[in-house]
Order: structure tokens, then sequence, then C-alpha cells
């Protein structure tokens, strides 16, 4: 709270603060989350909420109602498929070279054979599955902890380095560089790509956004859970919470009571 | 404890208080890989047969909520998500809270994992943690990276039972003593009030 939170309310010097804020906030070891924009991300979850009530939800239902299936899930491989340029040079970047050669090879078999992206055979019909990665994840591979949370409005759950990848990654689209219309065209089907999203997952997003009883504690927790494990795999057990050790502390407390120490 | 010929609640106490400490120093693994696997081998098939069953609805919670109780360290996690407030609470409100919460669990994970349906989760291997064994299994559906779910198991309640549930990482215990914790807030402390709440959701 240190870093003028009150300037961060203007949006767009957001990337600006960002980078400042991200040498003012470390990462917890202990599995905790860092939140201390806490009071900020909680009015900007409010304003999600209520964009996801009176648009994205309704809209979502409405084009699931009226945009055949086929169609839904084309737009969506083809903003997916415009994607991997991206994926294949942050494989790259992180060294990566198994998953960097796996998104080459989807690409290529998807822009000949799954006609320019419409189609996903690489995942279909030859076990290639898509394994997508951004500058965040970049980041994190060189070292740079995950900072503190932050809900982004329109943007959703987020962190000081995931905010920060998702910057580079969109003002360094390595995509302009395979097509030429190719942002342009990313920008297009972006946004009936969120759509879709929103109306596949609708029970799920409905279930956390409206029937938690904190949303945003729930949203934070899966967001930051869902993060690191994607990112450590197997490490992520080694922060759960052990409901015994805890129980055990119960019990001293009883005996200190109990034994007057 | 058999050995203590009087035993004094006093001496109970401190006997117990040892016992602790000991086996906080040296912890002594009595649950091994193999245990624990085959504990979650057999929640996996149960969980497997449940959601490919072709039942729906309350038929299907039931089923789950067969499965928690069968498998899952239940008064453990109850008492875990209530915190504190649950060592002031009489039996009967433990009694009512843990019945409300395991069928709260049954709804609310039913759902997630009918997800899976057409899918069979496979359990691919286990591994000491810390004090506990952690089970992973992994759901394949078609064209999609599998899904990762880890049971963590312990023996600590005296019998080998799963305490935690991580869905691609996303751990129920973490997400639930923050779910409950919030809804004891809104009902003030009251846990009738927060068992009442309780039955509403999932």
């Amino acid at each position: 709270m240190t870093c003028a939170p009150k300037m961060l309310k203007s949006l767009a010097l957001l990337p600006a603060f960002l980078l400042i804020l991200t040498a003012c906030s470390p990462t917890p070891q202990d599995g905790s989350i860092a939140d201390p924009l806490e009071n900020l991300n909680r009015k900007s979850h409010a304003l999600n909420k209520s964009a996801d009530r009176a648009f994205f939800r309704p809209a979502s239902r409405a084009y699931g109602a009226v945009t055949p299936e086929p169609v839904r899930r084309s737009l969506s491989n083809v903003a997916a498929h415009l994607n991997e340029p991206r994926s294949f040079v942050n494989h790259l970047a992180q060294g990566d070279i198994d998953d960097a050669g796996h998104t080459f090879i989807r690409f290529a078999v998807n822009t000949t054979v799954g006609l320019f992206g419409l189609f996903d055979p690489a995942a279909g019909d030859f076990g290639l599955e898509k394994r997508g990665s951004g500058f965040g994840d970049t980041l994190a591979v060189w070292g740079a902890g995950e900072g503190a949370y932050l809900e982004l409005p329109l943007f959703g759950p987020s962190n000081e380095r995931d905010a920060i990848g998702r910057i580079v990654d969109i003002a360094t689209n390595p995509l302009s560089v395979v097509a030429e219309d190719g942002p342009e065209l990313a920008a297009a089907t972006s946004f009936p790509s969120v759509l879709n999203s929103r109306y596949e997952l609708g029970e799920n997003v409905d279930g956390i956004l409206y029937d938690s009883a904190d949303s945003y504690a729930q949203l934070r927790l899966f967001y930051t859970e869902n993060r690191r494990f994607q990112l450590s795999g197997q490490a992520s057990a080694e922060n759960a919470f052990d409901p015994y050790e805890n129980l055990y502390e119960e019990v001293y407390e009883g005996l200190y009571d109990e034994l007057d120490f | 404890m058999s050995l203590i010929s009087e035993p004094t609640r006093r001496r109970l106490l401190q006997t117990g208080l040892a016992a602790t400490l000991v086996a906080g120093a040296a912890p002594a693994f009595a649950l091994n890989e193999a245990e624990a696997r085959r504990l979650i081998d057999s929640a996996v098939g149960d969980i497997n047969k449940a959601i490919n069953s072709g039942k729906t609805g309350s038929a299907l919670y039931r089923d789950f909520e067969t499965i928690f109780k069968r498998y899952a360290d239940v008064p453990t996690i109850a008492r875990s998500v209530l915190g504190p407030p649950a060592r002031s609470a009489s039996k009967a409100q433990m009694r009512a809270f843990t019945g409300a919460f395991t069928s709260y669990l049954a709804r609310k994970y039913g759902k997630r994992f009918r997800d899976f349906k057409g899918s069979e989760i496979k359990v691919t291997g286990a591994r000491k943690v810390k004090r506990f064994q952690e089970v992973r299994a992994t759901a394949k559906l078609r064209g999609q990276a599998p899904f990762n779910v880890a049971f963590m198991v312990s023996d600590r309640s005296g019998r080998d039972k799963f305490f935690d549930l991580l869905i691609e990482g996303i751990s129920l215990l973490k997400a639930e003593r923050s779910e409950v914790g919030a809804m004891l807030d809104r009902a003030g402390g009251n846990i009738d009030r927060l068992v009442e709440d309780l039955k509403r959701r999932g």
C-alpha cells in the first residue's frame, strides 16, 4: 500500500505502475497469497461481476443459443490458432524445446489440414493437444515471483507478474511475422472466443461468481492455486494445508489451558 | 494407554502431550505409498462408477455423499473448515454441521466431477509429502490436456482416509475453509444459522 494506490486508479497508467509495484511486493514462500491491494481488487471484482451480470452472461447465452456449435468452435479454434506463434516463441524463451516443437507441429497441421485453424485436427487425430504459453509463464521460468494478487477490471484475476506478461503478450505479438493480417484477425476472433468460453463454462463460472459466500476470495484462491500448479506441477502438494497439524495445535492450546502453563 | 494403571485425567493429558511431541519430532510413516494408492484406486473406482452411471441430480449426489463418507476423513475436514469455533461448539452442533457440510460437499463436487463424464479417472502414482501421501490421478477428455486430480491421504485419524482433494491444483480444503469462514461471518458466528445456510448451498 506504500506504492501510491490512488494513482493506480488511473487505468491508463496501469502498466507503468505494475512495474513499480513488482519492485515492492515480495511473493510469499509459505503458500499464502499476497493481497495488499485487496480493497482496490474487491472494487474491481464488483465491477467485473456487474459487467458479467449486465453483459457477458446474457451475451454469451444469446451467442450460444443463436450460433451453431460447429461455428462457435471454429471461431474459437481460429482465435486459439492465432495464439500458437506466441506460445511457440515463449516455449523457446523458456528453453522448452519439447513444447516448442509440439506447438510448431500443431500450428503446421492446423494451418494446413485444419484449414488455417478453423479446425483442430492436431488435437483430435494427432494427439497434439494445445500447450499454450505466454510471457507470464516465461517470466516465471526466468525466476520472477508472482507478486501481489490483482483483479484487473474486465480482464479478471491476475497478479503482478502475469499482468506484465499479458501486456507484453499484447504489445509484442509474433503473429505479425507469420501473417500480415494476423493481429487484426486475432482481435476479431478473440471476442466470440471469450463469449464461447463463458457459455461453455457457464455453470462453473456462475457457481464461483454467484453461488459463493465470498466470490472474490474463491476466485483469488482458484486463480492463484491453479496458476502455481500449472507452473510448478507437483510442488503444489507441498503447500497443502495439513488439518492434523493444526488439530494438534488446538490440542496443545487445550493442554496449556488444562495444565495451567 | 493400557499401560497406565490409574489413568488420571492429568497423567493422560501429559502422556498424550509427550507422545505428540515425540511423534512431531520423529514422524513415523505408518502409511506407505502402496496403501495410500490402494485407498484411492478404490475411491476412484467408485467415482468412475458414479459419474458414468447415468444418474443425475440428487441420486448422483447421494452416491457422492456415500463416497465421501467412505473414503474421506469427513470429521477432520469439517472441524478444519469450521476453525476455532469448532472448539466451543456443542456436540449436537458439530453433528449437525458435519452432516450438512457433507451433503453440501457431495452436491458441489458431484457437479464438478460430472464434467468428467465419459472419461475414466486413472490413478497415476503416489509419493510421500511431509507427513502424508499424495496420490495423483488424471481424467483424460478427448482433444484436451488431461485434468489432474490429487488426493492427500493420511492415517492420522486412525484409518486411511483422504483429507483433501486438488483438482488442477485447487484445494477443496482451502476453498471450503475460506467459504465456510465467510458463511460463518455472515451468520454472525452463529453455527445453527451456518448449518441452515449450508443446507441451501452447493
